[in-house]
């Protein structure tokens, strides 16, 4: 065991993943001798050398280009792309053709990429380096989206991801980078993508959340009253969403909040509510909440925390969904 | 990489014609952004800047060279690295400085940072945080300015300045561009600020054929011609006849203006990939000094004391643009986390319950 955080705990699951399959490759702007911009692939050019951890030029649509035609000729590229702003001109190679080679090759040649991305605000840092674009990839068939926001849930999710025979696209939470540490296992282990996690069990009101917004969460789980029981569920993987794990608790509480950093039009609460309504029409006490940013651009730094839900507003949507 | 030795003799060269007053006018310009650029950083460690910020110390003479080379009129877009852009176009050190403070009376109202100077009265239209992404936009200025003199007859013949770091130049969206310019014969010039790295990557690493790159704009049939972008007067005796030249014939130009950056890339960059010694020896021909050089010692039209004179007043003005937008408000939240979005409110987009306009940009 070792104590990580979730930056240290994402380069362990690269060397590990590196070190044990030799087509694993990872490419990206300053990943090599630098590090990446937040120091994420640090040491492992110096590791495993230039040829696998390859320092590309600044071109987005390159280098996912490159990444879909490294994995048709049976490489696992692990791309790095510096921040979430910056797939806009990587779009089309990822949803156009590494989200859609499977289908479009009726299942002859498939796309085991791994697009590291770091998302979300928090950070002091203006639009184009503070969004939350999963909702826009999840729309996209054929890319799997996993958002893990614990150092241990990171490793193992990212060995997953590299392993898996379909695209994934890893968002990193840059706000949670180096905003803690925890026990992470040196041993391999991997976590399914897919499966939400229980971060705190509850019987009264059920909060569905991922990302650095999980952080909001607790804190607005602290300053609930005693007798208020709530369940917090991380998503972890967004895309396949696990409807189980969200259904077998709204049954359970009745009530339920979904939180996202990302606009509310069109967001993930919007798909997660509808879930819910199927699944648990008959349980609901109260309509689904949602807790989110507003519909406008990300502003930079002096209003950033009054965009991003925090756990004033997620306490207040609670107690409101607990009144209805 | 190593700095370029001016090879332009005295006597031939186009800006001995300028007058002392033009000459002293740019030197004011550059130490400005100098000085600016300083109390930014010192602000920016001080924690009263947030986000990415982007120094442009050592590169004054790209922007006042060229921006001095056009007219007020002609259209001026940029990357991120734009505050000098920003100030040689004429925006107040005042607005400059409190955008990055993220203070309503910043030019972007304090909503964009550092990397979004917009000063539409000065026809300065960005600042913009995706690499190469302005390029194709200096294509569009450019054909509007176009269209507007040849079909609508309603403007003068212009031409627009489109800036891109040489790590730009690795962006299809470049490339798309400058066919477009070509094809259209559109008046704009692709001026890539070339210091040499992108990010921590050199040149030599992130493009092919690094030692030429005036082959790519000729490559679409452009004029490219190579500028050492150290020495405003040189840049000024290049520049200008191939600015003058884009206008009146109303087509593309494409520079490679070698210049240098002393700065890391962004205030967070441990510059693992240069030597001090490589610094050191760009600094040994300050564009500034040897501006301050030619005009105390070639031209003997300003003294010591006229030039310390200089140096106090721009501090006075840059420290007053701190402290102004120390002083300055936040934006206030009700009215302008809404605001801006759209020309007539929209549900959601506030945390309010009614929609507030936000306050008038403070530059219009
Ligand atoms: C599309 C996109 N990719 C990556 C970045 C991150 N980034 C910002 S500046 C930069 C290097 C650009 O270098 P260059 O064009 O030479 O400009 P300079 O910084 O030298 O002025 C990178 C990689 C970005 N802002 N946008
Ligand atoms: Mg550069």
């Amino acid at each position: 065991m070792a104590n990580l955080t979730l930056v240290q705990a994402i380069n362990l699951a690269l060397v590990q993943e590196m070190e044990a399959d030799e087509s694993v490759v990872l490419l990206g702007e300053d990943v090599g001798l630098n590090g990446g911009v937040f120091r994420v692939t640090e040491g492992l050019a110096q590791r495993f050398g230039d040829h696998r951890v390859q320092n590309t030029p600044l071109d987005e649509s390159g280098i996912l280009g490159a990444a879909v035609g490294l994995a048709i000729a049976g490489m696992k590229p692990v791309p790095e792309i510096q921040f979430e702003g910056f797939l806009g001109p990587a779009y089309d190679q990822i949803v156009n053709h590494a989200a859609r080679f499977r289908n479009r090759t009726r299942g002859a040649i498939t796309i085991p990429m791994t697009l590291r991305v770091p998302v979300g605000g928090g950070i002091h840092a203006p639009e184009l380096h503070s969004d939350s674009p999963e909702a826009i990839y999840t729309h996209s068939p054929g890319l799997k989206i996993v958002m893990p926001c614990t150092p241990y849930d990171a490793k193992g999710l990212l060995i997953s991801a590299i392993r898996d025979p379909d695209p994934v696209i890893f968002f990193e939470p840059k706000r949670v980078y180096r905003a803690y540490r925890e026990e992470v296992p040196e041993d391999e282990y991997t976590i399914p993508i897919g499966q939400a996690k229980v971060v705190s069990e509850g019987d009264d009101l059920t909060v569905v959340t991922w990302g650095a917004s999980v952080f909001q969460c607790l804190e607005a789980l602290d300053g609930l009253p005693e007798d208020v029981s709530v369940e917090l569920i991380d998503l972890r993987t967004i895309d396949p969403i696990d409807t189980d794990t969200i259904a077998a608790s709204v049954e359970k509480t009745g009530r339920c909040v979904v939180v996202h950093e990302a606009p509310m039009t069109a967001g993930l609460g919007a798909e997660i509510s509808a879930r819910v309504q199927e699944r648990c029409f008959l349980h609901l006490q109260a309509p689904v909440q949602r807790v989110t940013g507003f519909d406008t651009i990300m502003p930079y730094y002096k209003l950033e925390l009054e965009y991003m839900p925090d756990a004033n507003r997620i306490g207040k949507g609670i107690r409101e969904c607990l009144a209805y | 990489m190593t700095p370029a030795t001016t090879k332009t003799t005295k006597n031939d060269r186009r800006s001995d014609d300028l007058s002392n007053e033009t000459l002293i006018g740019w030197l004011r310009d550059m130490q400005l952004i100098r000085e600016f650029e300083s109390r930014t950083m010192q602000a920016y460690q001080q924690a009263k800047i947030g986000g990415f910020c982007h120094i442009y110390s050592g590169q004054e003479a790209c922007a006042v060279g060229t921006i001095n080379s056009v007219e007020k009129s002609d259209p001026v877009v940029t990357a991120y690295r734009d505050h000098g852009h920003a100030l040689a176009r004429g925006m107040s050190a005042e607005a400059c400085m409190a955008e990055m403070f993220g203070k309503i009376t910043g030019c972007a109202k304090g909503k964009g940072g550092s990397m979004h100077m917009f000063d539409r009265p000065n026809n300065l239209y960005g600042g913009h945080g995706i690499v190469g992404a302005q390029t194709p936009l200096g294509a569009g200025l450019a054909f509007g300015a176009r269209y507007e003199w040849e079909v609508l007859g309603t403007g003068t013949k212009k031409v627009c300045l489109c800036y891109l770091g040489d790590g730009a130049i690795d962006q299809g969206a470049f490339h798309e561009a400058l066919n477009l310019a070509a094809l259209y014969s559109l008046p704009v010039i692709y001026i890539i600020e070339n210091n040499g790295y992108s990010m921590g990557t050199a040149i030599h690493r992130h493009t092919a054929n690094a030692d030429n790159l005036i082959a790519r704009g000729k490559s679409y049939g452009i004029e490219s011609i190579e500028i050492d972008g150290f020495d405003v007067r040189n840049v000024y005796d290049a520049f200008k006849p191939l600015a003058d030249d884009c206008r009146d014939m109303q087509r593309p130009g494409f520079v490679d203006l070698k210049t240098y950056r002393y700065q890391g890339h962004s205030m967070s960059d441990p510059q693992k990939y240069r030597t001090k010694d490589e610094v050191a020896d760009w600094k040994s021909r300050d564009p500034i000094a040897s501006l301050l050089h030619h005009l105390m010692n070639e031209r003997e039209c300003i003294s010591e004391d006229a030039w310390s004179t200089m140096e106090d007043e721009i501090k006075t003005v840059v420290r007053e643009a701190v402290e102004a937008a120390e002083a300055a408000p936040i934006p206030d939240v009700d009215t302008e986390l809404a605001s801006d979005v759209y020309a007539l409110p929209m549900d959601n987009l506030s945390p309010s319950e009614d929609y507030k306009h936000g306050l008038k940009n403070p530059l219009m």
